[in-house]
């Protein structure tokens, strides 16, 4: 179990009061100014050392990632965005670092925007955060007045101005060419990369985009150095991560813990254990709605990190753990995401905005068993066909929890379909 | 997306503007932005709008954003119109949303569905007789381990079950704004204690 000296998000709870005093005295902005004065290069090297991997769902590594904004400074303005449109189901860490910890958040944009030369940083937070919007835009006056961002931000003579933005309810905005069309003031509908933000985004300018967990770890990983973070988690997937433990567990939570941790242990000792114990356990969908459900033979033994959820054709993503017990309908769980994605689709791509209806309307008939069992192979077929085939993951992240059913709970599809059948005869 | 439900000509008001102190926030909302991009204010003047006009917008403020912002009105409209924070009509003075999505779902947002339906007497897109209250089945809300959970206008109320859904909605009744947050006791995310 991870020892709490270890936590970088001391705060998660709100057990302190949010404001800068109170953060000061958890060790943010502590050594700022040194940490920038070391320079772009040298915190590139960090982040990239320590191993961190992006925390909104992709992980890619992001020290790579901030390496890839131009060195070259023309003077024009490039920006830093930070996604905080957290609404993956199953997802809700960002909104305790932001209601909780904003200052983490703060100094972390500074840093970032350092990193990786940007003038500006805006904060995209979905717009039912309206309460934890209100905290980050005070902890961003806070810093400002204190002379921590701004003009010659903590003394270091680098200006780095940092504004918040609210969306008004658009899951699709999390995806960031369509997070960055929405803070232009359009409709959030994704871009076609290339080109990709870092060179075209914002505005037209050079723009990095990265997750509310991501940036706002960033100060402790320079603070306590690459190898401290990289001491946690199997290689290739270091780090403290914060988890979503939400469904059929005794005390849903989110807690953080070192990454590479057993799936069951994350359960028992954080969330209260399997409502009705382990062997209760019908499945788990492992990190948000996208990643595909994984049956308990499969959760008795595998690790919360990237490459061993990858190995089990699932995935980490925003490590959001929905736990389901036995009594779960499960097809209907998964219809009811099916509804999620149709209902999110921007509606650009036809793959996407017609089938996840058609998929939606057939995983209904499924739940009742109202269907032919030749359409449970159609039914991949047509994620098949819409996984891949659109501009950005949206179709793809619709198509994987309907895989993920199938993969596992065919016989459940097919029972149903048997049953009705019966009934009618 | 959200569908379109524009509000009647008939409730349409000939002209909107902003009052002296949403006018003052609307100030300090453009200067967030690059001179020339001013269209970057466009969704929080929207909402600004509709909190200034009782809970929608009306066809007149979309007008004098898009003039304000020195865009095209129809650019407004297609912003207006894609996300599901803005209504185009009245709704409910408060306005209860419930997750349904499938961490809510597996907690029990059936029960709370229930109670909301009972105990106001309406369905989803509904608005009570008095004008009170309007219901509305929103997507993931991102509070799963607090399911299931209701946002009723700005606030949270979290680990919900059908007794405290009605004590809430009795609670807005009253004229009462009800403590947000969780209802069971705990304190945000941390495990409840046994």
């Amino acid at each position: 179990m991870l020892k709490a000296e270890d936590r970088i998000f001391t705060n998660l709870y709100g057990e302190q009061p949010w404001n800068l005093s109170a953060a000061k005295k958890r060790g943010d902005w502590d050594g700022t100014k040194d940490i920038i004065l070391k320079g772009r290069d040298w915190i590139v090297d960090e982040m990239k050392a320590s191993g961190l991997r992006g925390r909104g769902g992709a992980g890619f590594p992001t020290g790579l990632k901030w390496s890839f904004m131009p060195k070259n400074d023309d003077g024009l303005p490039r920006y830093l965005v930070v996604n905080a449109d957290e609404g993956e189901p199953g997802t809700c860490k960002d909104r305790d670092m932001m209601r909780n910890d904003p200052h983490k958040l703060v100094e972390g944009c500074l840093i970032a925007g350092v990193a990786m030369g940007a003038t500006a940083g805006y904060i995209y937070i979905r717009g039912e955060f309206h309460n934890e919007a209100e905290v980050v835009d005070a902890a961003i006056a806070e810093a400002y007045d204190a002379g921590l961002i701004g003009k010659n931000a903590c003394g270091t003579g680098y200006d780095f101005d940092l504004y918040l933005h609210r969306g008004a309810g658009a899951y699709i905005c999390g995806e960031e060419t369509a997070l960055i069309e929405s803070l232009e003031g359009k409709k959030g509908q994704p871009r076609l990369k290339p080109p990709f933000p870092a060179m075209a985004g914002l505005y037209g300018r050079p723009t990095t985009v990265n997750n509310v967990e991501t940036i706002a770890a960033a100060p402790t990983i320079l603070r306590r150095g690459a190898t401290w973070f990289s001491s946690f988690g199997r290689e290739n997937n270091a780090g403290t991560k914060v988890f979503c433990i939400s469904g059929h567990v005794n005390t849903p939570c989110n807690v953080e813990e070192a990454m590479s941790i057993p799936l069951r242990e994350l359960i028992e000792k954080h969330a209260g254990g399997v409502r009705g114990g382990w062997d209760n356990l019908l499945a788990v969908i492992p990190g948000g709605s996208s990643t595909p459900i994984l049956p308990k033979d499969i959760c008795d033994d595998v690790l919360m990190d990237f490459d061993a959820l990858k190995d089990v054709q699932s995935g980490l993503g925003t490590a959001a753990v929905i736990v389901m017990d036995k009594s779960t309908d499960v097809v209907k769980a998964i219809a009811r995401l099916s509804y999620f994605y149709m209902h999110e689709s921007c509606g650009q791509c036809t793959p996407c905005r017609e089938g996840f209806g058609w998929v939606n309307r057939v995983m209904n008939r499924m739940v009742t068993g109202d269907a032919r069992m030749e359409e449970i192979d159609m039914l991949h077929q047509v994620t098949k066909e819409i996984e891949g085939h659109t501009i950005c993951a949206h179709g793809d992240g619709g198509s994987w929890p309907i895989q993920g059913l199938l993969r596992h709970f065919r016989p459940e599809l097919e029972k149903r379909i048997l049953a009705r059948q019966q009934a009618a005869a | 997306m959200s569908g379109l439900d524009i509000a009647p000509d008939k409730m349409q008001p000939k002209a909107f503007a902003f009052d002296a102190e949403h006018d003052a926030r609307a100030n300090v909302i453009i200067a967030k932005y690059p001179d020339a991009k001013k269209q970057s204010a466009v969704m929080p003047l929207l909402d600004l709008a509709q909190r200034q006009h009782g809970g929608w917008i009306p066809r007149a403020a979309i007008e004098m954003i898009a003039d304000r912002l020195e865009m095209p009105s129809i650019r407004v409209w297609e912003v207006a119109t894609f996300y599901t924070m803005y209504f185009l009509a009245p709704k409910g003075q408060h306005k209860v949303q419930v997750c349904t999505t499938t961490p809510c779902w597996l907690r029990g947002s059936d029960d709370v569905v229930k109670a909301c339906k009972d105990h106001l007497g309406i369905g989803f897109g509904q608005v009570t007789e008095d004008g009170k209250f309007s219901l509305h089945e929103v997507e993931c809300l991102g509070a799963c381990v607090n399911a299931p959970m209701i946002q009723i206008d700005d606030d949270y109320y979290e680990d919900l079950d059908a007794a405290s859904t009605t004590r809430i909605l009795e609670a807005f009744a009253k004229g009462e704004t009800p403590e947000h947050g969780p209802q069971n006791g705990r304190r945000g995310s941390e495990p409840a204690k046994a």
